[in-house]
């Protein structure tokens, strides 16, 4: 188990890595559901079997989808990559690089006086669930409206303009 | 029906509303209903309260409205206080108001600002009525600052010209240093006595100070003060000709007839105070005197016709003064009253001769009109009668009244009197010299001059005239009011004494007529002696006043004002504002309007912050 | 029958993908790479999250994950609706031409 953490974490840095700096947008996004799998895997590791199955379902299946359909709906792709490379080439990245890196040490340094194990036993569907909708009932009606109120605007924003005189 | 004196300012302030929300879209026809009509409706009421007062026993009478304000024990009220006195202004204001109300519908009837000028004229009468009938000083207060206003509003009513702003701006600024004056003098008041009604202060007053003590006589002061810059008085007369730049019905009403005095007015219901200070109230006397003899040397240099009549007016306050100051109450009172009938009337028959000769203001450039200005030439004749007291017109009596009461004053009475007569000489000549100049000899000018016609402008003439005639047989009610004064006492004076008072001014008619009326006597020729024509500039400029205040108070203000044009103390704010500016022109470069930069500040915050609670 | 991964390491991973998430947001001019990259900041924080979660063994930690992703669902259905209409308005997704907010 803990090789599976280790290997799945150095696969979900490598392919973040690759997600921030490839050119071309949709090998990015392969990149990007390679990573979001690695965590799912990190989630099982942690015993935490429903996050897991959310991260692969939700994460890397529909938002990422989500993403595919507008990179195909805009044409972007192949031939941005020139584009894509051209804004890279500057020194634009240094300054926040080395700001990110600023701030990895804090953590390093904050996190790394931290004890504890994780717990070997997983928390599994039955206790999750009965938790959301017992004490967190509120959180999940506000998540609700929250989505809702998500789907309405993305409609009304992704629609031509002009559409409403019809 | 005394309590229906709260009608008397309401109506004028209806009036001033009504005028005023309307925006001078109201046609002439009905602001000037609205404008007279209010007046009239004032003066029925005040006929009313009159006749009611005399009968009931001239006992006086207080009217509350309301509280205006109750803070921690002092609570001055918006009462009515009517004896004698308020009623005798009330009557005044009302009455000559009334008129001048009627004669200026058609003196102003082409101005294109007429009901603007209904409108001020409205909230002015309110204001003075407040003024007089306030029960508390601070009410007083209020009416004073006021007609104060109106003043300044109408005096510049012809806004076009800037000559009259400067003339409003110094009317204003001027009176404000004897308001400042009054003000300490009605705060010192308050703090000593805790009172600000009126008759329980004279009452404390008289029950805790002495006679001569120091705190009367400092109160006593500083409402004179108030007193002289209202009613142009020395040393604070210098706006009044100026303030001849306002319409010649303005002039009438609050620059002859009842605002300017207002000073008497205050002196007089204030009296026992001076009567607590008598070095104040000799004061007030010689200021008087004084003020009366320098314009009446003034008058006979002027050249223009309302400033003649605006020097004659500072004189003859000159004359109330004196009564006050000498103990003649009432006698002051009575002779503010005949004044406003017949100032009121040669203002008024001044205006109808302007207006007919085409707002022609020099006397030297008239001449002969009494053919073609019939009327205006009967206002005059009346008016200037009246005005040189000769016998048995208005001004005979209150004039009369004034001087011999001066006689009887210990010590300095003689001198008084003297003055007095003096000026009365003086006002003959002064007053004739424009008579003879306007309406005798050869036409200089305006051949073609045509009388206004129109009954709203010949009625109130007439009936100012019969006033200015008969006007001294009107008993006033005021003994009640200056009950402990030394009223009663038959007045005992040799013949020649009162013969000398009768002939002075006939002798300064006379004077008068033979200079400008025959031309046997020519004034060029007396103009040829040596430093006679130095001496006429002198006179002419008003004794030289403004210019000495221009070197005294103005041009040191203004050489200060230059010098300091970059507010020292402002240039620290100016710092502060250079400052955030220049802060906040660093600031707005950091707003580049780049998505990615906002970001990287925020991350930079972040930085920062688990900095610090990594560091702390 | 699992080996106990300490806490330490699984932050420390999550504070290595949150920087990387930053330094793509920074970095990238295309506005689509910068909601991909902002994917990956909230994904480090939901790890964060199952990783305490896990520690304490309480189910907490998974409901914040499901929150955060409900919460990336909107975030995301938003984004990308903007996007499609910064597209039509400017035929672009350079992020540096949505600059009038400039002072």
């Amino acid at each position: 188990m803990m090789l599976l953490f280790y290997l799945a974490a150095v696969v979900a840095v490598i392919a973040t890595v690759c997600v921030i700096v490839q050119t071309n947008i949709v090998h990015a996004l392969i990149y990007l559901i390679l990573s979001l799998l690695a965590v799912a895997v990190i989630f099982y590791t942690l015993g935490a079997p429903l996050a897991a199955m959310l991260e692969a379902i939700v994460y890397a299946g529909a938002i990422m989808v989500l993403f595919l359909f507008v990179i195909m709906m805009l044409n972007l792709g192949q031939n941005t990559r020139e584009q894509e490379r051209a804004w890279l080439a500057g020194r634009g990245w240094i300054l926040p690089a080395l700001l990110a890196a600023v701030l990895l040490a804090q953590l390093l340094y904050v996190l790394s006086g931290v004890e504890g194990m994780s717990a070997p036993e997983q928390v599994g569907v039955m206790a999750v669930g009965a938790r959301l909708f017992g004490p967190y009932v509120l959180a999940v009606e506000l998540a609700s409206i929250l989505l809702l109120a998500g789907l309405i605007s993305a409609y009304h924003l992704a629609r031509k303009p002009g559409a409403e005189d019809e | 029906m005394l309590d229906l004196i709260w009608l008397l300012p309401t109506f004028p302030l209806l009036g001033f509303l009504i005028l005023a929300l309307a925006e001078g879209k109201l046609a002439k026809g009905p602001a000037g209903w609205i404008g007279a009509g209010s007046i009239g409706l004032s003066f029925a009421v005040a006929a009313l309260v009159a006749v009611s007062f005399l009968q009931s026993g001239l006992e006086s009478h207080t009217v509350p409205i309301w509280t205006w304000m109750s803070v921690a024990g002092f609570d001055p009220g918006i009462n009515l206080y009517l004896d004698g006195l308020s009623l005798v202004m009330i009557l005044v204001i009302t009455g000559v108001g009334f008129l001048i109300h009627v004669y200026s519908t058609g003196y102003m009837a082409d101005d294109p600002d007429f009901s603007r000028f209904f409108c001020y004229m409205n909230l002015f009468v309110f204001a003075m009525l407040l003024l007089v009938l306030g029960d508390n000083l601070l009410l007083l207060y209020l009416g004073w600052e006021g007609v104060g206003l109106c003043s300044y509003l109408l005096i510049g009513f012809w806004y076009d010209d800037p000559y009259n702003g400067y003339a409003a701006r110094k009317a204003f600024v001027v009176t404000r240093v004897g308001d400042t004056a009054m003000a300490i003098g009605l705060f010192l008041l308050f703090a000593q006595l805790g009172t600000l009604n009126i008759q329980d202060m004279l009452h404390a007053a008289e029950a805790e100070w002495a006679v001569g003590s120091a705190l009367p006589a400092i109160t006593a002061l500083l409402l004179l003060g108030g007193a002289v810059g209202k009613s142009a008085q020395l040393p604070l007369q210098t706006w009044l000709p100026d303030a001849m730049a306002g319409p010649t019905p303005i002039s009438a009403l609050i620059h002859a007839a009842t605002m300017v005095t207002a000073g008497v007015y205050l002196i007089a219901r204030t009296h026992t105070l001076f009567e607590l200070a008598p070095n104040v109230q000799l004061l007030v006397a010689w200021v008087g005197l004084i003020t009366l003899l320098m314009a009446g040397f003034t008058a006979m240099t002027q050249n223009d016709i309302k400033r003649i009549l605006a020097y004659s007016t500072v004189s003859q306050i000159g004359y109330m003064f004196l009564g006050l100051g000498v103990g003649a109450w009432s006698g002051a009172i009575f002779h503010l009253m005949t004044h406003a009938f017949f100032k009121a009337l040669l203002f008024l028959g001044a205006g109808a001769v302007i207006l007919s000769l085409h707002h022609e203001q020099d006397i030297f450039r008239m001449g002969a009109k009494r053919k073609q200005l019939p009327v205006g030439f009967l206002c005059f004749l009346i008016g200037g009668l009246a005005l040189t007291a000769f016998p048995y017109t208005s001004g005979y009596f209150s004039k009369d009244e004034i001087l011999i009461a001066a006689l009887e004053v210990e010590g300095q009475g003689l001198w008084l009197w003297l003055g007095g007569v003096i000026g009365a000489f003086f006002t003959g000549i002064y007053t004739f010299r424009l008579f003879f100049v306007v309406f005798f000899g050869e036409s200089r000018g305006h051949h073609d001059a045509k009388e206004v016609k129109g009954l709203n402008i010949a009625l109130p003439l007439f009936i100012l005239m019969a006033l200015s005639l008969f006007g001294g047989w009107i008993p006033v009610p005021l003994d009640a009011v200056f009950s402990h004064g030394a009223e009663h006492e038959e007045h005992h004076i040799s013949a020649f004494m009162h013969g000398v008072m009768i002939a002075l001014p006939l002798f300064g008619i006379a004077i008068s007529y033979l200079f400008y009326g025959s031309g046997i006597l020519s004034a060029e020729k007396l103009m040829s002696l040596p430093g006679s024509r130095a001496l006429h500039r002198f006179w002419n400029s008003g004794w030289g006043m403004d210019r000495l205040y221009d070197f005294l108070f103005v041009n040191p203000f203004l050489y200060l004002a230059r010098v300091n044009a970059k507010d020292i103390i402002d240039a620290f704010y100016d710092m502060l504002a250079a400052l955030s500016r220049a802060g906040h022109l660093l600031i707005v470069r950091t707003q580049t309007g780049y998505l990615r930069w906002y970001v990287l500040s925020m991350a930079a915050g972040l930085v920062a912050l688990i900095a610090v609670g990594v560091l702390l | 029958m699992m080996g106990a991964i300490p806490v330490e390491h699984g932050l420390i991973l999550a504070g290595i993908l949150f920087s990387l998430g930053l330094i793509g947001v920074l970095t990238r001019r295309n506005i689509v790479f910068v909601l991909m990259s902002l994917e990956v900041m909230l994904n480090a924080c939901g790890l964060a999250f199952i990783v305490a979660g896990s520690r304490w063994e309480q189910a907490d930690g998974q409901i914040m994950f499901v929150l955060i992703l409900t919460l990336a669902a909107a975030e995301v259905a938003v984004g990308l609706g903007l996007i499609i209409q910064m597209y039509r308005r400017f035929q672009t997704v350079d992020i540096n031409v949505l600059s009038e907010l400039k002072g």
